[in-house]
């Protein structure tokens, strides 16, 4: 420790960043290539519209990452927001398809309504939908992470927070049948602003609208995780109150990741609206909630691409085990919870550098 | 009136007070050591001054009240801190736990972009505090002397005008303590700077005033002399009136 005659001046950065951001783009244009050009090449239709809906997984899996990964916040309830972007979606999709003055089918059909409800109106109007589609669950995310963050409700509890507010979600949609639904959702979507979704061709760009948007939300989680606030935000995780100390507010750096996490279950939310057809209470209560943590947790819940591998895999094996042994699937998704967390905390993407230091 | 100020300072926990009716003034450029057995209240009045605990009474610090505000609000007033088990941001390496420290005025969109370069005060910090060479290596792979002054760093770059350091040279061989004594003398040329130690040597070397605390209460406040001279003193720390290189 010796003392400074004048402040030195700033050595720059180590060469070490250019090379990662070599690898980056490198990465990001392989998943490209897998996405765009090698996946439609080798799958089939039907197999090209399962991997729509995995991808649509993944995207609230980059979410999960940062909030649950980097932020130490367990969002045991990401259904919430995936829900009101996904019934954002089908409102709109479903009052286009009965036309301009006409009740959706299922409202004729249990003829409780004579009119429009007052909320369903404004998603009539395209552009309304979708930016509700995101900004909705973010303003939700907002108002629900101020309560929570401030109040220090953390860890555990926060966990059990969000799974009830989930499972509140689920109670209220199939209790309000007349205008949601009911148990059945919003169900049997056939178009998609002017394109129908019987058309392979349509439900091909479909996908390919999927796939743009998951690499866009690697992209804006890439930017949060290596800026300064990804460092802060790894120093709430690990020292909430120390960095009280340095003058920050941890609430508000949480808040940040919430919201966006929010933000990125309700677009996938909305993809998975015309990507499969339907959105229901059973695709986002407790149950699908803790599935979009699996997946986070396998692949790999701090890494950038952990989360959205984790979850296509995940998503992938379930289908697969299913059409096989259907009834062994639930105990293989339990294992598949604790397995990492116990034996392998930093999930598959912690594997290469384990095997690398196992070799030296 | 500039440094800090503690007046009639009182902390109850459950019934227990410990902290009971504390009076401190400590000027702007004092080395203040607060000294006493344990559980006589020193980490607590640290807590009390930074937020973390409620208390009763007053405490000013540049002509700021502190009690009442919360933690963040009174760290950006210039009140820094120190834990008596290093707290550093494990996970991060050497250089990002300055650069957060140095942060909290930055404007938050600013936030979302990497950092481009060190800035000057962190590169400074480094220096002073004599990690440049592991600036790149995570802090919680840092020998337990270097994380203490990568603490140290962190107040620096956080400006802090008062820095509250709890046991800073716990653990550190004697030629780190030295080299720390001499950097907290340095700082105090323009900051207050409050140091709970209890290693007597290190006290005596560096301490220009001295408050002694014993079971909530200031028993004694003075310079070193004035202390090892008081019996009061003695009485405390070795239940007799020993010869006073015994005691200090």
């Amino acid at each position: 420790m010796t003392a400074v005659a004048s402040p030195p001046v700033a050595p720059p950065i180590k060469p070490s960043r250019k090379r990662t951001g070599w690898k980056t783009a490198a990465g990001f244009a392989s998943g490209a290539v897998a996405l765009f050009a090698l996946a439609p090449a080798a799958l089939d239709d039907f197999r090209l519209g399962l991997l729509a809906k995995y991808l649509c997984l993944a995207i609230i899996a980059v979410g999960i990452g940062l909030a649950w990964g980097r932020g130490g916040m367990l969002t045991l309830g990401q259904g919430v927001f995936f829900g009101l972007g996904g019934y954002a979606m089908a409102m709109h999709l479903k009052l286009a398809d009965a036309g301009a003055g006409n009740l959706p089918d299922f409202m004729q059909l249990y003829g409780q309504l004579d009119a429009l409800p007052w909320w369903w109106r404004p998603f009539a109007n395209p552009v309304f939908a979708l930016v509700a589609t995101v900004a909705l669950p973010m303003l939700v995310a907002l108002l629900l992470g101020q309560l929570i963050f401030r109040r220090r409700v953390r860890g555990a509890y926060f966990a059990i927070l969000s799974q009830a507010l989930a499972a509140a979600m689920a109670i209220f949609l199939v209790g309000q049948q007349g205008t949601t639904g009911g148990t059945n959702g919003l169900t049997d979507i056939q178009g998609f602003f002017g394109y129908d979704l019987n058309d392979p061709v349509n439900r091909k760009m479909i996908y390919f609208i999927i796939a743009g948007a998951l690499l866009l939300m690697l992209a804006v989680a890439w930017q949060l995780m290596r800026s300064r606030y990804g460092e802060l935000l790894v120093a709430v995780r690990d020292a909430e109150e120390r960095v009280r100390f340095l003058g920050y507010d941890p609430a508000n750096v949480k808040l940040v990741a919430y919201v966006v996490a929010a933000g990125m279950a309700g677009l996938a939310g909305a993809l998975f609206v015309p990507a499969v057809g339907i959105i229901s209470p059973a695709l986002v209560g407790v149950v699908p909630s803790i599935e979009f943590v699996v997946g986070v947790a396998v692949g790999g819940r701090a890494s950038l691409i952990g989360p959205a591998l984790g979850a296509v895999a995940v998503a992938w094996a379930r289908t697969a085990l299913s059409e096989r042994v259907p009834s062994a699937w639930t105990y293989f998704e339990g294992l598949l919870f604790i397995l990492p967390i116990v034996f392998l905390p930093g999930g598959l993407a912690s594997l290469p550098r384990l095997l690398r230091k196992a070799r030296k | 009136m500039s440094g800090l100020t503690v007046r009639d300072l009182r902390v109850v926990f459950d019934g227990f007070v410990a902290v009971d009716g504390v009076d401190l003034e400590v000027p702007a450029g004092d080395v203040r050591f607060v000294i006493g057995p344990n559980g006589a209240g020193k980490t607590t009045l640290i807590d009390a001054i930074t937020g973390l605990v409620r208390a009763t009474g007053s405490v000013t610090f540049d002509d700021h009240a502190l009690l009442g505000r919360k933690v963040h609000r009174i760290a950006r007033l210039g009140v820094g801190r120190t834990f008596q088990t290093a707290a550093v941001f494990e996970e991060l390496t050497v250089l990002q736990n300055l650069d957060i420290a140095a942060g909290w005025s930055r404007h938050p969109l600013s936030l979302l972009r990497a950092r481009g370069q060190v800035p000057s005060s962190v590169a400074e910090a480094l220096t002073t505090v004599g990690l440049s060479a592991v600036r790149d290596e995570l802090a919680g792979t840092l020998a337990h002397g270097q994380k203490q002054w990568l603490e140290i760093g962190m107040l620096l770059v956080q400006d802090a005008k008062l820095l509250l350091l709890d046991e800073p040279v716990a653990g550190m061989s004697q030629s780190e303590r030295d080299a720390t004594g001499d950097l907290l003398g340095r700082l105090a040329a323009d900051r207050t700077v409050l140091v709970i130690e209890h290693d007597m040597d290190f006290l005596r070397r560096f301490a220009r005033t001295v408050t002694v605390m014993h079971a909530g209460k200031v028993l004694s406040e003075g310079t070193v002399a004035e202390v090892q001279a008081d019996p009061r003193v003695q009485e405390v720390y070795l239940g007799h009136a020993p010869s006073a290189s015994e005691v200090a």
